[in-house]
């Protein structure tokens, strides 16, 4: 059984003419780590957080979110709250705004597993010292307030709060980019760590196409709240079949080139108060024809890799056209 | 800084006001028009030589810093002097009263605080409809000075009703007599006060509920009731604790009109007529005390503002 399991999610917010996201299908294995990347406004928080059914006031979700085999859309205030304690945690992008800054580190670990009674307050405080060390922190942080420590200590204990219920699935909302960029790396390779040693599946969500490709098995691309692209990670960054993928990573900057202007996309991601038809990307894509505009493109396999899927009517033109093309910024 | 270091620092401080105070206090009745000789004397006229021993018994004939030093020294000694109107020593005449109005002070406090704090928390939690009436509510309450209060209360509570008396202590009958006599006056007494802290509790609450952290609460299963608890109300308790200070003024300065206006024979009332009879060494007193509690509530305010906010180190100056 897949631990995450998203088909035909579509969720519409109020004062929107399309839906912000429009037919998600996400899975995530048990012990997998899959990457959901893409830029600001593209949906993958939203997507992350609807697994934890943390919807914004008036969304209406349409389509299947299955955690562990239990659809998030559609359960009880008790299973959600169940849900949340002990199957599926969310690390926070900014862990000075998501740690209450007036209670102790010790509260913020144990309180959800404490008031749900999924732990006495000594075992909880027990498991809360053992993922303290397991985080690389000792337990006099327990007794320590959110602003005694560094942003990257806090980081961990948000990491160790995550896993305080045991849960199956790990959510990480882009948890790096609140910290410099050498604590970046250390707790990039801690969440790798967790998910190997406390067995859990890890959804990802960046927008930092080399942070994916280090973390990632799979990975999947959003674009105008559609997964566009999807594959192995290897696979997908060496040959992408979508693009929007391929500019992305044209866009991002490789410490190997020559020194350069860096390529940037064209034009500016779709409004949401605009209808769409046919692929969202076209009007910035250098490959788009008639057909772009018209029609809007499924998910199809890659020739001979079928976990590699791309919805572009031109994925079996983007080798051979873009190939070695410089796209003048 | 810690604790011992802060604690003496601010008592230091707190005697330098208190000496500055103290000052103004006795050099604002000595600038006041009219003497306290004639106040003695009645209005009847006297022979020089019955005003000159008036004046010298009273010192009142003496250099104003003499003077000044003078009751200083006695005060210091816990003498507050004689009484010009009651012939008797002031600090008698306050050991009667001060009890009275602690009651009644604490008891408007109890109100404000319990009420307060929960019609705050009731309207920021329920919001929409219970809202509105608290916001109504409070507004009223905030626009009804004390002494409206009072009338509105004994026409209603102590004249139609007859639920309670219209005037009185009740002093001298019991613990029980005199709560049920204080009822009235500490409901008037409390009333603008609940509607200031209900307001303040409710924009703390309603500000603290948009934290991230809340939302986070949310996402780990937390349920509800103690996340308006734990991470709601317990963050806005901050901004709600500073504003005792202005609680605890308003009530000592109030409770001169409502003792006033309920005859309760507490040290307000005690205020009003001796500033009315010029009797200085009462009326030099009671400000006094008044100050120095106000100064002990600031000072008690400001060692569990770190308890309450332990991102507030004691002492550290706030960021203007």
């Amino acid at each position: 059984m897949t631990t995450l399991d998203i088909r035909g999610l579509r969720l519409r917010l109020p004062h929107t003419a399309r839906p912000v996201l429009d037919g998600v299908d996400l899975a995530v294995g048990p012990r997998e780590t899959v990457a959901l990347v893409g830029e600001s406004g593209s949906g993958k928080t939203l997507t992350s957080r609807t697994v934890l059914r943390l919807l914004p006031e008036g969304a209406v979700a349409e389509g299947t979110v299955e955690v562990a085999g239990q659809d998030v859309l559609t359960m009880t205030a008790k299973e959600l709250r169940d849900l949340r304690t002990r199957t599926a945690a969310m690390v926070f992008q900014d862990p000075r705004a998501a740690i209450n800054p007036l209670r102790r580190i010790g509260d913020f670990l144990t309180e959800s597993v404490v008031l749900n009674k999924v732990l006495t307050s000594a075992a909880a405080e027990a498991r809360a010292v053992e993922l303290l060390e397991a985080v690389g922190l000792t337990s006099a942080a327990l007794r320590r307030y959110p602003s005694q420590v560094s942003g990257g200590m806090l980081q961990r204990v948000m990491i160790a709060g995550s896993l305080m219920g045991d849960p199956k699935l790990l959510l990480a909302d882009e948890p790096t980019t609140a910290l410099d960029v050498t604590t970046q790396a250390e707790v990039v390779s801690l969440l790798g760590d967790m998910r190997e040693r406390f067995g859990t599946a890890l959804l990802f969500v960046t927008h930092d196409l080399g942070l994916a490709a280090a973390i990632s098995d799979r990975v999947s691309v959003m674009y105008a709240g559609r997964i566009v692209e999807s594959g192995p990670a290897a696979e997908l960054f060496a040959h992408p079949r979508h693009p929007y993928t391929k500019a992305l990573l044209d866009s991002t900057p490789d410490p190997d080139a020559p020194p350069g202007r860096l390529t940037a996309i064209e034009g500016q991601p779709p409004d949401l108060r605009e209808e769409l038809s046919g692929c969202p990307f076209a009007p910035r894509c250098v490959l788009a024809t008639a057909v772009c505009t018209e029609q809007a493109p499924q998910a199809a396999p890659a020739p001979g890799n079928p976990a590699h899927t791309a919805a572009c009517h031109h994925s079996d033109r983007l080798g051979t056209r873009l190939e070695g093309e410089t796209v003048d910024a | 800084m810690n604790f011992l270091r802060f604690a003496v620092r601010r008592l230091l401080e707190m005697a330098v006001t208190l000496l500055g105070a103290s000052f103004v206090v006795f050099g604002a009745m000595y600038l006041a028009p009219g003497n306290p000789a004639s106040f003695l004397l009645g209005g009847r006229s006297a022979s020089p030589a019955a005003l000159e021993a008036i004046e010298k018994q009273y010192h009142l004939d003496d250099p104003f810093f003499a003077q000044y030093f003078r009751w200083l020294g006695n005060v210091l000694q816990g003498d507050f002097g004689r009484s010009l109107q009651y012939r008797t020593d002031v600090s008698e005449l306050l050991a009667s009263r001060l009890p009275t109005t602690m009651l009644l002070v604490g008891m408007a406090l109890l109100i404000v605080v319990v009420l307060g704090l929960a019609l705050g928390r009731f309207g920021a939690v329920r919001g929409g409809a219970a809202d509105t009436t608290v916001l109504v509510g409070t507004t009223f309450a905030i626009g009804t000075p004390s002494f409206v209060a009072a009338i509105l209360l004994q026409g209603l509570f102590a004249v139609q009703l007859g639920w309670f008396p219209s005037s009185g202590s009740g002093s001298g009958e019991g613990f029980g007599s005199m709560v049920w006599h204080l009822t009235l006056p500490a409901v008037a007494l409390a009333l603008y006060l609940v509607g200031l802290l209900a307001r303040v509790t409710r924009s703390a609450m309603l500000e603290a509920m948009e934290g991230e952290h809340v939302a986070v609460a949310r996402s780990r299963g937390v349920p509800e009731r103690h996340i308006i608890r734990r991470h709601v109300f317990r963050n806005a308790l901050g901004p709600v604790l500073t504003t005792a200070g202005l609680i605890v003024s308003t009530l000592l300065v109030c409770t001169v009109l409502v003792e006033s206006a309920f005859s309760v024979g507490g040290i307000g009332q005690l205020l009003e007529r001796a500033a009315t009879t010029k009797d200085f060494p009462t009326v030099q007193a009671i400000s006094l005390i008044i100050i120095g509690i106000f100064m002990t509530v600031n000072f008690v305010v400001d060692l569990l503002l770190p308890l309450v906010d332990p991102r507030i180190t004691l002492g550290a100056r706030s960021k203007a």
